[in-house]
């Protein structure tokens, strides 16, 4: 032992003397440049080199995978683009486009399918890929703050919250003003997004402790009685009973660009939030007391933590009513393909969760024969809920408090 | 280096430390001792700063730990945990890296600098061929042996070890503690909750024994650790002989005792 260092000193001043960071992407692992120079002998220089090798191959993993999701979501855009009632050929849908970017003129193309294409279908599918990657980025942020694998802005009742109180804002009038141009509907959300969050903290904690079944339950409890209240609230206001279905159950139906507008600026205060504290997240796992030894202001961090979650939940709830399960299946998908580090976990979930609801979305709108449209939060239920059943039975890792 | 005035801690109700006094000097190798529920943990807790005073002051290095910053204390001082849990399948040596944030400027990403450190740590544990496998896979002494790491990564003065070796087998247990010393001669600064008294005698020289809140007895092993006080203090019937070889004192344990012996 006391000649432990001896292999790593020479290379440990190399390294001090050079200041450069690791890029951001693959948390520490991207190291390419620690190779060793002079490999002694024997199974410490292996042992290194081999460390060399995994942390170059996961940092390869990342970044293909990186650029696998991207790639099909830019496909998946696409394709989806094509899918609708109005049938228009490929060729046309390329040409649409360029036609109303201004980079082609072309007097045969019919006048309406620019419009189908850009402002009926591009934009849906613009929004279901922003609602998808916010509710994953909330989903992780919620399992990583709250030690609990079956957390999801919807299991927690946060998402109904959130429609609570778009719903409520709607009720008493002021639902549709504008704050300084920007909409007044996701702040509304974002306050019944809060209450119902703090409701199910208080509720799910027996004796100081937040069990995360209990906490479950006490997101269903509230959950419930808000969609009540949804319901409640939807019909004082003579409203029809598709409006119930699209708070309750989501929907992207006759959705536009002004509703991309409108949930952008609040996602994007919410990813930045989030993004800055990621790795914070990473120890915030580990449990308030470790976090704590290890220098982390738990109370701050957790508190902002949060906000983003619930303001990445409350603007997608504003456009698109409750959507459950993306933001508990998505994480856990990447989580078993890449690891548990949240800084990676955060950018392939969003892009997996864009991606996942965006077909969700395709699914909603073409399963049903005759023109009707199903709730996209019936989709996903159907797809997530078994999934959900799984993790509900599988106990892996201990018990955890 | 640490000085403590009647602390008094708790959860709820329940007072835990009754009025703790106590001196810690820089480069000591102390370990906390007593019987469960006596107070070792929280009092670990308390001087980390992790869980809030309620009266009495901890200071370290002249300043009051409870209007320190976060990342200050961390730097300053590593904890080790008796057992962790872990919910998601982290890589050991993102674990062992997790030991340099209290380095990290708020946006930036580990230097080389703390990827040195952290590979260096856990040479020094033992652990290189864990640092891709992940947390939720490896033994229970594996992932232990992580966690010292991580408290080695942050190159702390005050070192603070909670049961750290409870779960780990006899080999690995001196090979920590050979560990620990050498870094105490380096310089460093150890607290070490302990529960198996005669590695406590084999590795500290300064014994501090809780109960029910309290220090009941504090001096150089050589001094304090005989029967009499061993058997008065764990209320059963302790005899303490020489090591064979090292000579320090070990503690054997008479089955079917009837409690403290009489001087």
């Amino acid at each position: 032992m006391s000649c432990y260092c001896s292999y790593l000193s020479p290379i440990i001043p190399l390294l001090a003397n050079n200041g450069d960071k690791f890029p951001m992407g693959a948390s520490i692992l991207k190291d390419r440049s620690i190779a060793i120079r002079e490999r002694p002998e024997g199974t410490c220089g292996l042992i290194m080199a081999q460390i060399q090798k995994q942390v170059a191959l996961t940092c390869k993993r990342f970044a293909l995978l990186m650029a696998l999701l991207s790639a099909s979501l830019a496909l998946s855009a696409f394709f989806a683009g094509l899918i609708g009632r109005v049938e228009i050929p490929p060729s046309e849908v390329v040409r649409s486009i360029l036609t109303e970017l201004g980079l082609m003129k072309d007097p045969s193309l019919n006048d309406a399918w620019p419009v189908v294409v850009l402002h009926i279908r591009l934009s849906r599918i613009c929004l279901s890929m922003f609602v998808g990657m916010a509710l994953a980025v909330a989903g992780a942020t919620f399992q990583g703050i709250f030690r609990n694998p079956l957390a999801d802005p919807f299991t927690i009742g946060v998402s109904t919250g959130a429609a609570f109180g778009a719903s409520l804002a709607l009720f008493l009038g002021f639902g549709h003003h504008a704050l300084f141009g920007l909409g007044f509907l996701p702040l509304a959300s974002l306050a019944g997004a809060l209450l119902a969050l703090s409701a199910v903290v208080a509720l799910g904690r027996i004796n100081g402790r937040l069990r995360r079944e209990t906490m479950v339950l006490a997101g269903i409890v509230v959950a419930t009685s808000l969609s009540a209240l949804i319901s409640l609230i939807k019909s004082l206001d003579e409203e029809s009973v598709s409006s119930i279905v699209f708070w309750v159950m989501g929907s992207f139906q006759g959705r536009g660009w002004s509703h991309v507008g409108f949930a952008l600026p609040y996602m994007t205060a919410g990813w930045i939030l989030i993004g800055i504290h990621a790795r914070e997240l990473d120890l915030l796992s580990l449990g308030d007391i470790q976090a704590k030894q290890l220098g982390v202001d738990v109370d701050r961090v957790r508190l902002r933590l949060l906000i983003g979650a619930s303001l990445l939940t409350a603007a997608a709830v504003s456009v698109s009513g409750v959507i459950g399960f993306v933001g508990l299946v998505v994480p856990h998908l990447i989580r078993l393909t890449l690891g548990a580090e949240h800084r990676p976990l955060l950018i392939l979930s969003a892009l997996l969760g864009g991606m996942a609801l965006l077909w969700s979305d395709v699914a909603a709108r073409i399963l049903l024969p005759g023109g009707e449209e199903l709730p996209v939060g019936v989709v996903t239920a159907l797809l997530g809920g078994p999934f959900f059943c799984l993790l509900l039975r599988t106990r892996k890792g201990g018990e955890i408090p | 280096m640490i000085e403590i005035d009647s602390l008094h801690c708790g959860y709820g109700d329940r007072e835990v430390l009754k009025g703790i006094d106590l001196r810690l000097d820089a480069g000591e190798m102390t370990g906390i001792l007593g019987p469960n529920g006596g107070g070792k943990s929280t009092l670990l807790l308390a001087i980390a700063g992790v869980i809030p005073v309620r009266s009495g002051s901890i200071r370290l290095g002249g300043k009051e730990i409870a209007r320190t910053e976060a990342r200050w204390k961390a730097r300053r001082m590593a904890s080790v945990p008796q057992r962790s849990t872990y919910l998601f399948p982290f890589r050991c040596l993102s674990v062992v890296l997790m030991g340099r944030y209290p380095y990290l400027r708020s946006w930036g990403d580990y230097s080389r600098r703390d990827m040195g450190v952290a590979l260096e740590v856990m040479d020094q544990t033992d652990i290189l061929p864990l640092a891709q496998r992940r947390i939720t896979e490896v033994s229970g002494g594996e992932s232990q042996m992580v966690i010292i790491a991580r408290a080695l990564a942050q190159e702390a003065e005050v070192l603070l070890l909670d049961e750290a070796t409870s779960s780990l087998d006899v080999a690995r247990k001196i090979q920590v503690f050979d560990l620990l010393r050498e870094k105490n001669r380096q310089g460093m600064t150890l607290l070490c909750v302990m529960h198996d008294l005669n590695l406590a005698a084999l590795y500290c020289r300064r014994l501090v024994f809780l109960k029910e809140g309290k220090v009941v007895l504090d001096g150089p092993t050589s001094e304090v650790f005989n029967d009499y006080n061993l058997s008065r203090i764990y209320e059963a019937d302790i005899r303490v002989s020489r090591h064979p070889v090292t000579g320090v004192p070990q503690a054997h344990f008479v089955p079917g005792g009837n409690g403290p012996v009489d001087p």
